[in-house]
């Protein structure tokens, strides 16, 4: 499966957020977002799935190219790309008024991917994948709220999962999770990257150097360089990555 | 001491003669006042407050004590045979405010819908202004439109094709008079409807934005967004609108005695039966009401308004407020 | 046979645009719908105000002229009568409604906000707020009691204490919202250059909140203007010149309301003439809140 992005700019209103970026991903791996604060990663990341043009008068342009289908060509609705590419939220977002089941199950309900037995099995799939079966198997309708942080976060994995897409989009996943919880998390992305594309955006260095295959940096809107993890810490190319890189600035 | 001089502050022998209140009781005397005063205000409007129930208690004490329960099951105000009871006052206030919540819930909630996720954001200030202005209309205005306009117009059109059409159904039988349940249930609906948009927008608004997103992110569309994240969200909410609305349906009074026909009438399930509602028989009867079982009579049947909307206050303002306790932003009901 | 890699790819179906299945067709129908009755149904509610409010003007504004503000009403439905006494009935009314909600709703407010700690303050906030619910005929119905029946006559002066008291948790409420947005530091400051609580209160904390108090008033006497309910069994109406507070005094309202119901067509064109005028009085009162409020907010 091929992931491409070409000549993508993205404005909020008057104000221009993302400057002509080319990127691919490869199949089955992890690529890390880097950069300062509002450097346009999270914006780059929600463009891939068209979150983006939910704001009131956010524009796109450009291509992202799945397959060499682009998501973004006219005849195509936005919740259908959604199924494709799934994304997975800063803070974990369970619906708090519904079940660890129900939670799971909500994506595949609505699409109408699985129903009954299916949906179950589907349910419990998910579920070990995001490391999470063990933990739930005996509480399944038990309410989402009653887990703990990282709990909850790998939820939301899991019902980003349940979804069957394939590219799994991180927005900064761990921030909000303690040490532990985010071991267990960058853990879990290394298994998850055996059969999904994962872009994950994160502000914290190490992550990247911990997670991803390959690394892009972002700066002011453009992405400055892209490279392999390890080279791109180690050799940087551009002075301004290797300023970011090495704490000159943050 | 008579050498000091006081810095900066010429407060002359009454000043100085009145230090020792300061002294004494933490605080200068203009505060002393000042907070005495407040307080003072503070107990009128308590004893206001408790005034005014116990004043309906000690007021319908006479039928109280006369009637017992039975006050809620007999038939009519009967000066003659000094027999008084609410009961079909109590079905016109159920049965008219039930018809405005069946009415006024799907389309209160589906407009608050439409402003908090369709509306484009231009018209988003001039919907919010047209909803307050519909709530402060008074309600003798709402009752003079549907006296003089809609009322006539159910008895020539609006009943008729209903009779006609759905003459089967008990609630479209019966002789047409025009006023009657069916004009009240409308007009509490127009009264209403405000106030279900106003609370279940503000309710709305607060759901987070994450709830949204996680919902979108899976490929939702709108309405399962709405129906999977906002409204079970913000259900404790709506239903403490809903019920504070209710309490003002319980209660209304002008725009529904002008329309009912304050008139009793066999009991049936007809929407075109006339009736009169506790309100009504308040604003109806004090006129004719001698001291005494009557004058009592009167008084009780506002008392029962008062319980039943202070029940009502008091469940809709605990549900509404245990959504702010969630966190969410402040509701302004 | 091979095929090339382009042909391949462009017979492949488009998983972003899945053929319409049954599941599909629902969803989006059910989508649809959503958005046809939301629609709908904000149409509704607007359309409703709107044509109450045509009616109301296009009838009313007939019969709008000087003799409307001065002139009496005339016995039997003759034509040439006004609902002067009415419209001054009504202004008196709210003056002495304010006399007494005014003061007790601004202090109440300030106890609230500046004083009041634990259970006796949210004693008092509860006591206010369950005001708000009470029908307004219940406070008619207290005045009517405590002072119509044992004065054994309607009077002004009971409708102007049932509405006052009808004012007292909507001054209460607006005002104490209004001074919890003063910054405690302004209150800090004064205190701290040797203010007492209550130089501090009215020279500092008042002046700063003074628009939104304002703001709150004025909403507060536009809705006892409104009301009918409470001034039936207190002041009760009367077609004659007002002369004292401690006789039965006429309403806007209550002249709408008894006109309404009139069986004289005069009468009732005059209703409309009536509630004209009253909705005038919300409109002004509503637009001028609104930009009152738009200036408070740009203070802090």
């Amino acid at each position: 499966m091929s992931f491409t992005v070409e000549h993508l700019n993205a404005w909020y209103g008057r104000k221009q957020a993302l400057y002509d970026v080319n990127l691919s991903f490869g199949p089955q791996s992890v690529t890390a977002m880097i950069g300062p604060s509002g450097c346009g990663k999270s914006t780059f990341v929600r463009c891939l799935n068209r979150m983006h043009e939910e704001i009131p008068d956010a524009r796109v342009t450009g291509r992202v190219l799945v397959d060499d289908f682009d998501i973004y060509a006219r005849s195509i609705k936005p919740r259908h790309v959604r199924q494709h590419v799934g994304m997975v939220f800063q803070q974990p977002n369970v619906l708090p008024t519904r079940s660890i089941f129900d939670n799971v199950a909500i994506g595949p309900r609505i699409n109408g991917h699985a129903h009954g037995p299916d949906l179950r099995e589907l349910v419990e799939r998910s579920l070990r994948q995001a490391a999470l079966w063990e933990e739930v198997k005996d509480q399944l309708q038990a309410p989402a709220t009653q887990l703990s942080g990282g709990q909850q976060q790998r939820l939301c994995i899991a019902r980003t999962l349940a979804n069957q897409p394939q590219v799994i989009l991180m927005d900064e996943p761990c921030s909000a999770l303690d040490p532990i919880s985010t071991l267990q998390i960058e853990e879990l992305i290394d298994e998850l990257k055996q059969t999904y594309t994962i872009v994950i955006v994160t502000h914290n260095m190490s992550q990247a150097a911990r997670v991803a295959d390959r690394t892009v940096f972002f700066l002011l809107g453009r992405v400055i360089e892209e490279a392999e993890t390890s080279k791109l810490f180690s050799q940087p190319q551009k002075k301004e990555t290797e300023d970011y890189v090495s704490g000159r600035f943050g | 001491m008579q050498q000091q001089v006081s810095v900066s502050r010429g407060r002359g022998v009454i000043g100085h003669s009145l230090d020792w209140i300061t002294t004494r009781f933490g605080r200068k005397p203009t505060d002393l006042v000042f907070r005495a005063v407040t307080l003072l205000f503070v107990f009128v409007v308590i004893a206001t407050v408790i005034g005014v129930a116990v004043v309906l208690v000690v007021y319908s004490w006479p039928t109280i004590k006369a009637f017992g329960l039975s006050f809620l099951t007999n038939a009519a105000f009967d000066p003659v045979h000094n027999i008084y009871g609410v009961a079909p006052a109590i079905f016109g206030t159920l049965y008219t405010s039930l018809f405005a919540m069946v009415f006024a819930i799907p389309i209160g909630l589906l407009a608050a819908i439409f402003v908090v996720d369709f509306c484009p954001r231009l018209l988003r200030t001039p919907l919010a202004f047209f909803t307050d202005l519909l709530a402060a209309i008074p309600s003798v205005i709402i009752g003079l439109f549907g006296f003089l306009l809609l009322a006539p117009w159910l008895q020539h059109t609006g009943e008729p094709w209903l009779q006609q059409h759905l003459g089967f159904l008990p609630f479209f039988q019966g002789p047409i008079q025009g006023v009657g349940i069916l004009a009240a249930g409308m007009v509490l609906t127009i009264m209403v409807l405000p106030l279900i948009i106003a609370v279940s927008r503000e309710v709305m608004l607060t759901v987070p934005t994450a709830q949204r997103e996680a919902m979108l992110a899976l490929g939702a569309t709108r309405w399962e967004v709405i129906r999977y994240a906002v409204l079970p969200f913000s259900r404790v909410g709506i239903l403490g609108g809903i019920i504070l609305a209710l309490g003002r349906a319980l209660g209304e009074t002008m725009a529904v005695t002008m329309v009912i026909g304050n008139q009793a009438s066999p009991p049936s399930l007809s929407l075109f039966q006339t009736g009169y509602t506790l309100s009504s028989v308040i604003a109806n009867q004090f006129g004719e009401a001698t001291p005494g079982l009557f004058l009592s009579a009167v008084i009780e049947a506002g008392l029962i308004v008062f319980i039943i909307t202070l029940i009502t206050n008091i469940l809709a303002r605990w549900l509404i407020s245990s959504m702010q306790r969630r966190g969410a932003r402040g509701v302004h009901v | 046979m091979s095929t090339t890699v382009n042909e391949r790819k462009s017979s492949a179906p488009n998983p972003f645009q899945p053929p319409p299945s049954a599941w599909e067709v629902r969803r989006q129908f059910n989508n649809g719908c959503l958005v046809v009755f939301a629609t709908l149904c904000a149409i509704l509610a607007v359309g409703v105000l709107v044509f109450l409010l045509l009616y109301v003007i296009l009838n009313g504004i007939r019969y709008l002229n000087l003799e409307f503000f001065t002139n009496l009403p005339t016995p039997n439905g003759e034509p040439g009568g006004g609902m002067g006494p009415a419209i001054q009935g009504t202004l008196i009314l709210v003056g002495l409604a304010s006399l007494i909600g005014i003061p007790l709703g601004i202090f109440t407010a300030i106890y609230l906000s500046e004083f009041g700690r634990g259970l006796l303050a949210n004693a008092v906030r509860s006591l206010v707020d369950l005001l708000t619910g009470v029908p307004t005929i219940i406070f008619g119905l207290f005045a009517w009691v405590l002072i119509v029946v044992p004065q054994q006559t309607f009077s002004g002066f009971s409708g102007g204490v049932a509405l006052g008291i009808i004012m007292i948790p909507i001054v209460t409420r607006t005002t104490e919202d209004v001074l919890h947005l003063v910054p405690r530091e302004q209150r800090e400051a004064s205190l701290a250059l040797g203010g007492t609580e209550a130089r501090t209160t009215f020279r500092v904390v008042i002046p700063a909140a003074l628009s939104g108090i304002v703001t709150g008033v004025v909403l507060a006497m536009a809705r006892v203007a409104g009301e009918t309910a409470p001034l039936l069994m207190t002041a009760f109406g009367t077609t004659f010149r007002n002369t004292s507070i401690f006789e039965p005094m006429d309403a806007l309202t209550l002249r709408v309301y008894n006109f309404t119901l009139s069986p004289y067509q005069t009468q009732v064109n005059q209703a409309y003439t009536g509630a004209l005028v009253l909705i005038l009085l919300i409109l002004i009162t509503s637009f001028t809140v609104r930009w009152f409020t738009g200036g408070f907010k740009r203070r802090f």
